[in-house]
């Protein structure tokens, strides 16, 4: 199985290096993938069907708890064999689509990244793979939306896509992370075991909101539905694969997944009823402003979605069984209709609903295809689409005391899907043609067989259901946690409530469809609206954060080299004033000190008159000669404490530096005094405040008991095992040499800086360059 | 004399330093005489990484003088995996150098600066002696200093005196913390400051002492508030140059943090507050500013500071798994990072200029190369599987453990603006067409270079791309590499025996 799942990876990897040579002949041929591996998933059909679960384990990350840990049950079948057959189709279509595209083997690089991502994705036990794989499903969506890279429109699409289901993806992340941390385990299947103990701990309501999170991002729920029909802006096969069959079903996927660990609680319930019938309605009025036909199909795709969430939030055997069909049944009209869409836009150029009709003259296998589809989508019987809605009926009327608004949303919902499917599957091909289309023909095979399959499936499951109620459905139903010996398919239940509830939502459909045309006015009128959306109101909140973060940085990093030194002087301050007067005792010990003698004093006033001269002079001259006062007073202080040699070094040192100060302040410019009196004072106090907080500091060092281990050592050996008489010379040169050694490098570094600053002018034309 | 091997890595920069110091009028050895010498040093530091691997903890007493009277050079694993790092960034970096720096910059001594840096970062990563690391810290400023200004252009200039002030501060402060430590400790070796400080009763003074440390390296990692000079430099040196400081430079003080709060200062509760609110605001506030930038390179200089405050969270949360973590990405980072900055070095010889905005094009035109530029940059965002994935699991994860949703929030906003920023470079620079540039005249081209010329570019990225991609499928070592780091950093006893009793 990992084999399975890498392929696709395998094969993208491939194509970077043969791609020139695959574009031009073999596109075709890479269907070949997606069909093995649908006949891979095929044969464990009947092993799954008998209430196996197969598992592989291949150790990748141990020491992160991160395993290739696949496991195959009816839920994850369900959803291979749709990745992998739906896949084959899309990949088959393509080759036609997008038959001479320049990046066609980028195309399908991107492509099989995904197919293979969204096997690993329902295929892993393991919580991190899991996330993992959610991740390059996200990723490989915004290079199939951006595919067109050099339209602004496309990539803006896909970078909005990328940044609602990666903010999803963080969440799942953490949120499995937190699960697995309260379940003690990465394994999914294990967490089965820890259900109480979840449900029970204080977490248990954030790992379900940053599951909720994850799904709502991914599988489109109101508010975050908008990115789905703007990733309509990727080709018609992306749309067809990503957008409506399976990336989106993720979201759903995962919820799926989880109810048996995280279900069956008032929370869980309730939000997902709540968010899934918001967003089955909202996205189903929808529909009925739009004229783009995949604006139409992305709406409807949204509503499915949000009926599957409504589904789950029920949490009834009935609904997850409905779940569990309507899956599939919406897979392959919508698959079917998207399919349809994209060759009518291949051939007229248009895909306004408006203009679009009578096709059916020049390309009727392609009507055929969807106007099946489209029966389908309306539950028309004897249509798979007819079985499903009379699950999704069955569960919401046996809902207790909710049951009639529920059912009411759902019938409102699939009056409108209806009414969608229609437009998009019927429209086109029925009328008369207009004289523009005239010159439209039947394309290739390969564009119109995938959609024909499609359709003709969704009759055919209709007309026999007993093909996937053992193999498919029983095992998902079984895999969810609920009881599916119940579970019977069939398309005739004798006369009853939902008979008449389907007969209504056709009845009031197809009355909607004559009534209502799609109209750019009926588009034009919901752009008023617009402001209100989600979609406005969430790019509205990014912009302002966009630019308060300007305004921050512009705060922060503002250039000036003083405010970043008071920044940090500052920050300092504050800590280590805060720790000095809360977490120590001043316990400066006066007396241990010796006694000050004149000199000292006459030393320090010295050293202070210096300083405070240095500081307040308006003379450059001035200031440094005070400096250099300073540096004198402090020499003094060394030969005070008996360190002639450091008085003498600093004597030197601090004469050459004066010197050198003077030799280039004719060079400088003249002195300026840019700061005014506030700034004077703001910085005054914190140097002040500054001095003293070190003063204090070191008080009490100073008063602090002496370790003089290493001292007495030195002051010892320097010349016993050293041969030094100079304790100091020979800390620098022989204990610490290594020290004294860098520092001379420092000055070897520092002369050939100061030789290439001198000498080193780039000639103008040199620069930048 | 196995101990020997620790001290190489110093001595092989020194010596190739000097060597080239004596072709100073010769570029054309000079080139070959520094690439040489850091595949010398890559061998050196593989071969220490390998002994310290097998053989533990190492240590060498310089001088003879028996710790802690002399100065110790300490190598263990930590030390040993940076040493690596440097090398690995440095090779990459001189080859680099070796292909874009102009001639007039090499004459006047940059590739024997160039080495002096890595002699810096070796020293400071090998030190087992607190002061020892200020001056390898000089070494680092002085020789980075010189770096940034070699050309004398002015925007390297005004850079340049941020940078130097900010760090000479930096420096002050850190020596005014060994001067506040000296007086209570009486010792400056690391192991013996360990059992020293310990045994201080004044528990405020540590602190307090803690926290200048905290300050000096703080400036020097880039830490909110203190990051200010780094923003404000890195965009104005040749991209070689900013591709060893952002691959390396804040990393040295990300290594003395790690280093003293794990050997020194150990289980203070104020400190972790201070280092965990810190590292929430670094994540946050370097994560703004990368939002705001139009210019590539600002735009990675904010997505350093950023990602060093996961790093410096893993130090706050102080468990082993976060502290792998924090290893973990450091070792991530230092690859990345550096080839972040040599690849937009490329990206300003196809196109001539580092604006998001006047960028485009590349992927059409430049297939491959995006292709391998799409590496770093994923790895950098942390697309699992690659390698800047991996360790955010341990953060969070620890984050959760701490009942720190704040942080969990600081790591998810992080992750998210680095993806956000990453994505919108992507289009804008490789998939928007962009408008037509006018040709600058004189200007050296991409596709105007020799085809040797463009090796010495490609093969750099290349490489450390392979790097990158090695420690995100390779997680799996990485990984048992940094929880064995971790685990010797968190008993430092260990540390402490193989200094004081070898």
């Amino acid at each position: 199985m990992l084999i399975a799942v890498l392929s696709g990876f395998i094969f993208a990897l491939v194509l970077v290096f043969t791609g020139k040579y695959f574009k031009k002949k073999y596109a075709l041929w890479s269907a070949l993938l997606p069909l093995g591996l649908f006949v891979y998933f095929l044969q464990f059909v009947g092993r799954i069907g008998n209430g196996e679960i197969i598992s592989t384990q291949y150790n990748w990350i141990p020491s992160l708890n991160v395993n290739l840990g696949f496991t195959l049950d009816g839920v994850s079948l369900i959803f291979s064999l749709m990745i992998t057959g739906i896949g084959f189709l899309v990949y088959a279509y393509t080759a036609a689509y997008l038959k001479g595209h320049v990046f066609l083997d980028r195309f399908y690089g991107y492509l099989s990244i995904f197919m293979a991502a969204m096997l690993g994705l329902v295929l892993s036990d393991n919580v991190l793979s899991l996330f993992i794989f959610w991740e390059l499903t996200s990723i490989s969506s915004f290079f199939l939306i951006g595919f067109n890279n050099n339209k602004q429109s496309s990539r803006q699409s896909a970078m909005v896509a990328l940044a609602i289901t990666g903010l999803g993806g963080l969440l799942l992340l953490t949120g499995a992370l937190i699960l697995a941390n309260v379940s003690g385990t990465y394994s999914i299947a294990e967490m089965l075991s820890s259900r109480d103990i979840i449900a029970n701990s204080p977490h248990y309501i954030i790992i379900v909101l940053l599951i909720f999170g994850a799904a709502f991002t991914k599988s489109a729920q109101f508010p975050f539905h908008f990115w789905l029909p703007g990733a309509m802006k990727a080709p018609t096969p992306v749309s067809t694969y990503l957008h409506s069959a399976t990336m989106v079903k993720a979201g759903i996927y995962l919820l799926l997944r989880f109810t048996p660990v995280l279900g069956d609680t008032p929370l869980w319930q309730t939000s997902l009823i709540i968010v899934g019938a918001v967003t089955m309605l909202y996205a189903a009025i929808h529909t009925l402003f739009r004229t783009d036909l995949k604006g139409i199909l992305a709406y409807s795709t949204i509503a499915a979605l949000g009926i599957l969430v409504f589904l789950i939030g029920l949490g009834t055997p009935d609904a997850l069984l409905a779940a569990c069909v309507f899956i599939l049944v919406h897979s392959l009209y919508k698959g079917c209709l998207f399919l349809v869409t994209g060759i009518i836009d291949h051939e007229t150029g248009t895909r306004n609903t408006a203009v679009l009709s009578g096709l059916r003259k020049v390309m009727l296998p392609v009507a055929i295809a969807g106007i099946l589809a489209a029966i389908s989508n309306a539950g028309i019987p004897p249509s798979f689409g007819f079985l499903g809605k009379d699950l999704i009926y069955e569960s919401t009327l046996h809902f207790g005391s909710w049951a009639m608004v529920l059912t009411a949303i759902a019938v409102i919902t699939n009056i409108l899907l209806l009414y969608a499917g229609f437009v998009a599957g019927v429209k086109p091909f029925t009328g008369s043609l207009p004289q523009q289309f005239e010159k439209v023909h039947t394309p290739s095979y390969l564009l119109y067989v995938p959609p024909l399959i499609l359709a003709v499936g969704g009759i055919l499951i209709g007309l026999f259901p007993i093909i996937i109620e053992g193999a498919l459905i029983k095992p998902a139903v079984t895999a969810l946690g609920a009881n599916s010996s119940e579970v019977h398919l069939k398309l005739w239940h004798g006369f009853n409530t939902i008979l008449a509830l389907s007969g209504t939502t056709i009845a009031i459909g197809l009355l909607l469809y004559f009534l209502l045309k799609p109209s750019e006015k009926l588009e034009k009128l919901a752009q008023r609206f617009e402001f209100i959306s989600p979609q406005n109101i969430i790019e509205s909140v990014a912009y302002a954060f966009g630019y308060f973060s300007i305004y921050w940085s512009k705060i922060v990093q503002n250039g000036y080299l003083r405010h970043y030194i008071t920044t940090i002087i500052v920050f300092l301050i504050v800590l280590v004033g805060y720790t000095l007067i809360n977490h120590t005792s001043f316990e400066i010990d006066y007396d241990s000190f010796e006694r000050l003698t004149v000199y000292e004093i006459l030393t320090v006033l010295l050293l202070m008159v210096g300083t405070i001269y240095t500081v307040f002079s308006r003379s450059r001259l001035g200031a440094v000669a005070s400096m250099g006062v300073v540096g004198l007073a402090i020499s003094l202080i060394f030969v005070y404490y008996s360190a002639p040699d450091l008085a003498m070094t600093q004597f030197s040192i601090d004469t050459l530096t004066v010197i050198l100060f003077v030799l280039i302040l004719y060079k400088l410019p003249k002195y300026l005094n840019i700061s005014n009196n506030v700034v004077r004072i703001k910085d005054g106090v914190l140097s002040l405040t500054f001095g003293l907080l070190i003063t204090v500091l070191a008080l009490e060092v100073l008063s602090q008991p002496q370790n003089t281990e290493i001292s007495s050592f030195y002051a010892e050996n320097a010349y016993k095992l050293a041969k030094g008489k100079n304790v100091v010379n020979v800390i620098l040169v022989d204990f610490r040499g290594i020290d004294t050694f860098m520092e001379i490098s420092v000055l070897t570094i520092a002369a050939i800086g100061v030789f290439s600053l001198i000498k080193l002018r780039l000639a103008k034309r040199f620069r930048n360059k | 004399m196995i101990q020997h091997i620790v001290l190489y890595p110093i001595l092989v920069q020194l010596f190739f330093a000097i060597v080239l110091l004596f072709f100073w009028n010769s570029v054309k050895a000079q080139k070959s005489i520094s690439i040489f010498g850091n595949i010398v040093a890559l061998i050196v530091s593989v071969w220490l990484f390998i002994t310290i691997w097998q053989e533990g903890t190492l240590t060498i007493q310089t001088g003879n003088w028996e710790a802690p009277f002399g100065i110790t050079f300490v190598a263990d694993t930590f030390a040993a995996t940076l040493v690596l790092l440097t090398a690995i960034s440095g090779f990459a970096v001189s080859i680099f150098s070796v292909g874009t720096i102009l001639r007039a910059r090499l004459k006047f001594g940059f590739l024997p600066i160039l080495h002096f840096l890595l002699l810096g970062l070796n020293g400071a990563f090998l030190t087992g002696d607190i002061f020892n690391l200020y001056v390898w810290f000089e070494i680092i400023i002085i020789s980075s200093f010189v770096l940034i200004t070699i050309g004398g252009e002015k925007k390297q200039l005004e850079g340049a005196i941020k940078y130097f002030t900010l760090n000479i501060l930096a420096s002050m402060i850190f020596l005014t913390a060994i001067a506040v430590l000296y007086g209570l400790a009486g010792t400056l070796n690391m192991a013996d400051l360990a059992i020293k400080v310990a045994e201080i009763e004044n528990r405020g003074l540590v602190e307090i002492t803690a926290i200048l440390f905290f300050i000096g390296f703080g400036i020097k990692a880039g830490l909110f508030p203190l990051y200010f000079w780094l923003p404000a430099s890195y965009h104005t040196p040749p991209p070689a140059v900013m591709a060893i400081f952002g691959g390396l430079l804040t990393k040295v003080g990300v290594y003395a943090l790690i280093r003293v709060f794990t050997v020194i200062f150990v289980g203070e509760d104020f400190l972790e507050l201070i280092i965990l609110s810190v590292a929430g605001l670094t994540l946050v506030s370097g994560g703004i500013g990368a939002l705001v930038h139009n210019n590539i390179v600002k735009v990675f200089s904010y997505l350093i500071i950023c990602h060093i405050g996961y790093m410096i969270l893993g130090l706050g949360l102080y468990t082993e798994a976060a502290i792998a973590g924090a290893i973990f990405y450091l070792i991530h980072d230092i690859v990345v990072k550096t080839n972040l900055f040599m690849m937009s070095g490329l990206i300003y010889r196809i196109k001539g200029t580092f604006s998001m905005r006047d960028l485009g094009g590349l992927y059409n035109n430049n297939p491959l190369l995006s292709l391998i530029m799409i590496i770093p940059l994923m790895s950098l965002v942390g697309i699992p599987p690659l390698s800047g994935f991996w360790p955010k699991l341990a953060l969070i994860t620890e984050s959760f453990n701490a009942n720190n949703y704040w942080l969990i929030g600081a790591v998810l906003f992080a992750t998210f603006i680095t993806l956000f920023v990453i994505a919108r470079l992507w289009t804008e620079v490789f998939w928007k067409e962009g408008p037509k540039l006018k040709r600058i005249a004189n200007f050296r081209y991409f596709s105007l270079l020799s085809k040797h010329q463009k090796r010495q570019m490609i093969v750099p990225i290349v490489f450390l791309a392979f790097i990158s991609l090695y420690i995100g499928f390779g997680a799996e070592h990485i990984q048992r590499l940094s929880i064995r780091i971790a685990q010797e950093l968190l008993d430092n006893q260990a540390y402490i025996n193989a200094v004081l009793k070898p």
